[in-house]
């Protein structure tokens, strides 16, 4: 009795206390969102709001999302068992390289359509944050036509009324031109609107947006005038290619853009010449965040002991010197890429593993064998016996008699003479072409280890790709001597002691230039792709030594295959202890690179297609 | 200890008899096969290289099927009964695929149960009286290459070639013809001639040396190929196989 007592009193009292007005008690406002006339009524909160869109950025290869994304085209070797299949592989599939992400597209409109309906942001913060966002736009629109071609243009946020019929929202695909052009537009609107001054990289500047003007311009207008060279790259519809008469005006776009950068207008850039050897100033450019650094324009920073941090380095340090043991090794430059870069006069000359007469050349110190060129080549490669962190990189396939005999020790010494970076076929995280790659690599003490990781940015644009697109644009315009004016300035920093004359400026000058100086930077799949040329340099049969030989500096230079180049020491006969090298083509290259008519522009989801009928397809697919 | 088995047991026993309803569909068993034909002779391709779409109007999204036509112009696909629409997207293969205003036009089919179909279409070129035989140390093709589309259509050859692999996967793919590295060089068995240098296309003369393999092996494969200019995949001949 007393029970049904106590419990009936406690069951009334849990009644009674849910007796809230509803309004009361749910009406709570949350503590985990902002809403967003909060957000948008204080810069420090748009700021958190922007940098998750700056975050979002997309970028072909960046330190960001995988060293992977470095490794293909035959640039580098993959040093990772799991990888090969970059190797093998005999092509790309349609899909590859797709981007068509408008989840991003329409939060970077509804944040333009707050800043505009926002009435608490001063007019000038509301100003600089709206282009910001315009930035941001353009920019990903440049990413997806890069890659797509036209895409539908939305420059509002799209919202579905609920009532079963979406086809108000099903757009069709721009031209691939209206798109390039939206891009240089937005550029030219918002540059004025934009900072002069350079303090913060990571964020959009009025150089950033004439950077981009720049290197979209230069696309468009490639695309119009090297698309005449493969007309079923194209849709009748305008969505795939460009009009070969829009080409001029194109380049002069690119032209203007980049002058107003070189000029001055956009702040103080220049090239960085702060270091007195000219490859370790080269090196510099990619790790030197100071302000001293007057080459990068825009960056994605990196902040160590802040969760902002990547893998770079740890994945691609040199195996002996790595701070993570075991993990490193990973990105192994080509020997078709090192044998791209000139002598110090200028010329082209395969890496002498041979004289004349296809007789080994001994050399005292490793190095040698790689003297006087470009000083670029050092500053992206590390060499065998290069410098990393204090400490040399001990590359060494094994020893060799004069008689040409390998000996690689015996017994217990079975790998003796195999130096601690390799090279041997299929150990991983080794080079297994006999270079490691440096351009990027952070030297910073604990910068190769998983937990700290390294914060080195990644320069999305910078002073010497707006010299190379100014001297393109040149060149295509018929100013071939202003050409060689830009690109000599390149040059010349990389200790190149014979500056070109106009005459010497060709199109394999400039396909040259670009692909050594901007060496995993992202931009070889969408040179190659504006060009023209994927087809007939990646065109699926093997790459033999007399192609990695000859046709030096020619921009059809076939490189299907990753060459490597292994150093053995000899053990007798008069050269005793110099080295001498071989040129190999890894074992784990089984595959070549062929590059489809239908892989210039990425297929378009079916998805896509199925959910919007007006959306159509790629050519050659 | 027992009681906890006893109950697994009895569990598991519960467990596959529920499990034991009809939840799936049968696999698909209608057998769609065919070929790629010009007046009744079949086209060689390059194995995966010339693809098809099979779309299924009806259920939802429009996204297709997608598979590619065999070495010897084939098509072969398992699909469930129902109504089909095949097409070859554009730009593809060696030939010209009839069209409506630049869209591919697609080719009804009805399945129910197995059918066989033949796809007609109208080649640049056809390789004709093709033979490969052993000729001492090399092995010789001899063919003539007949101009389908003239006029304002046609298409100039850009080069005719002999492939010889030691598998019955024979092309210009780079795994699909023997390459040998003597002394770090390739040595491919191939002999390509340009569009240009053929005198006479209907007597056409190509020779392979047999090339020395690791492992003996006394038959070979050789196939004809031709490019045309400005048409991305090769036409070919069939693989006729060689013994020597």
């Amino acid at each position: 009795m007393k029970k049904i007592l106590s419990l009936s009193i406690l069951s009334l009292a849990v009644a009674f206390s849910g007796c809230k007005k509803d309004s009361e008690f749910l009406d709570i406002p949350p503590i985990s969102i902002i809403p967003t006339e909060t957000a948008f009524s204080d810069p420090a909160l748009v700021i958190s709001v922007l940098g998750d869109l700056y975050n979002r950025m997309v970028d072909f290869s960046s330190l960001d999302n995988g060293w992977q994304s470095f490794a293909d085209f035959s640039e580098t070797f993959p040093s990772e068992n799991g990888s090969y299949w970059i190797v093998k592989n005999t092509g790309w599939g349609y899909g590859n390289w797709g981007l068509y992400d408008y989840g991003y597209v329409r939060d970077l409109n509804l944040f333009m359509q707050r800043i505009e309906a926002s009435d608490k942001l001063k007019a000038e913060d509301k100003k600089r944050f709206a282009a910001e966002g315009r930035f941001l736009r353009a920019s990903f629109y440049f990413e997806m036509v890069k890659r797509m071609g036209g895409v539908p243009l939305i420059l509002e946020p799209l919202q579905y009324d609920y009532k079963g019929d979406p086809t108000y929202l099903q757009r069709p695909r721009a031209k691939e031109s209206e798109i390039y052009d939206f891009v240089i537009a937005e550029a030219e609107a918002i540059k004025n609107d934009l900072p002069t001054s350079l303090e913060d990289k990571s964020r959009a500047t009025k150089a950033a947006a004439l950077a981009m003007e720049s290197r979209a311009a230069l696309y468009a207008a490639s695309i119009a005038k090297y698309g005449a060279t493969t007309p079923s790259v194209s849709l009748p519809g305008g969505e795939v290619g460009i009009p070969a008469s829009m080409a001029d005006a194109y380049y002069q776009k690119s032209l203007e853009a980049s002058m107003q950068i070189i000029n001055g207008e956009a702040g103080p850039l220049s090239l960085y010449k702060s270091l007195p050897v000219l490859s370790e100033n080269f090196a510099a450019i990619f790790l030197d965040k100071s302000s001293t650094n007057t080459e990068s324009i825009f960056i994605e920073d990196f902040k160590a002991f802040a969760g902002k941090t990547h893998g770079y380095t740890t994945n691609d340090q040199p195996y002996s010197i790595s701070d993570e043991g075991g993990d490193a090794g990973r990105l192994n430059p080509s020997l078709n890429l090192v044998s791209n870069f000139e002598m110090l006069d200028g010329t082209f000359a395969p890496i002498p593993a041979t004289d004349g007469s296809g007789k080994a050349i001994a050399y005292e110190n490793q190095e040698d064998i790689f003297a006087g060129r470009d000083a670029r080549l050092a500053g992206t490669v590390l060499l065998p016996n290069g410098l990393f962190k204090g400490k040399r990189v001990d590359i060494q396939a094994g020893n060799i008699t004069a008689a040409g005999q390998i000996i690689l020790g015996e017994g217990d010494l079975a790998e003796k003479f195999i130096g601690l970076d390799g090279p041997v076929n299929g150990r991983e995280f080794r080079t297994q072409t006999g270079f490691y790659v440096r351009k990027w690599l952070d030297p910073t003490i604990g910068s190769g280890r998983r937990g700290r990781g390294s914060d080195v940015a990644f320069i999305r644009y910078r002073y010497a790709e707006i010299l190379l697109n100014a001297a393109e644009a040149n060149f295509e315009l018929g100013q071939a001597d202003l050409a060689a004016d830009f690109m000599n300035q390149v040059r010349s920093r990389a200790g190149i002691t014979v500056p070109l004359t106009g005459a010497d400026v060709t199109f394999d000058r400039i396909v040259h230039e670009r692909r050594v100086e901007l060496a995993f930077e992202g931009h070889i799949l969408f040179d190659y792709k504006r060009w023209r040329i994927a087809h007939k340099i990646w065109v699926g049969e093997p790459t033999g030594i007399v192609e990695i030989k000859t046709n030096l500096g020619k921009a059809l230079q076939r490189s299907t295959q990753p060459w490597g180049l292994w150093p053995y020491q000899l053990a007798d006969g008069p050269d005793a202890g110099k080295w001498i090298y071989k040129e190999v083509l890894p074992s784990n290259v089984t595959g070549t690179n062929r590059f489809l008519l239908g892989n210039y522009y990425s297929q378009i989801p079916d998805n896509v297609i199925s959910a919007n009928p007006r959306i159509i397809r790629q050519p050659n697919q | 200890m027992k009681t906890s088995f006893r109950y697994i047991v009895a569990l598991s026993m519960l467990a596959s008899i529920a499990s034991c309803k009809k939840d799936n569909y049968d696999s698909p068993s209608s057998q769609l096969s065919g070929r790629i034909v010009y007046q009744g002779e079949a086209l060689g391709f390059e194995n995966y290289q010339v693809p098809f779409e099979l779309y299924q109007p009806g259920y939802g999204g429009s996204a297709p099927i997608r598979s590619s036509f065999g070495q010897d112009g084939s098509l072969n696909a398992l699909l469930f009964d129902g109504e089909y629409k095949l097409v070859v997207p554009n730009g593809q293969g060696p030939f010209v695929w009839p069209k409506t205003n630049g869209n591919p036009d697609t080719i009804a089919i009805s399945m129910k149960g197995g059918k066989a179909i033949d796809l007609e279409v109208t080649p640049y070129y056809m390789i004709r009286h093709q033979a490969i035989t052993v000729s001492g140390t090399d092995i010789v093709a001899d063919f003539g290459v007949e101009q389908i589309i003239t006029g304002v259509d046609g298409r100039n050859i850009g080069e005719v070639a002999l492939f010889v692999n030691k598998t019955q996967f024979v092309s210009n793919a780079g795994d699909s013809k023997i390459i040998r590295k003597i002394d770090n060089v390739d040595v491919v068995s191939e002999q390509k001639l340009p569009g240009g240098a053929i005198t006479d296309p209907n007597a056409i003369h190509l020779v392979v040396p047999i090339p020395e393999l690791e492992v003996h092996q006394n038959y070979l494969f050789g196939r004809i190929g031709v490019r045309i200019d400005g048409v991305e995949d090769w036409l070919y001949g069939p693989v006729i196989k060689v013994t020597y």
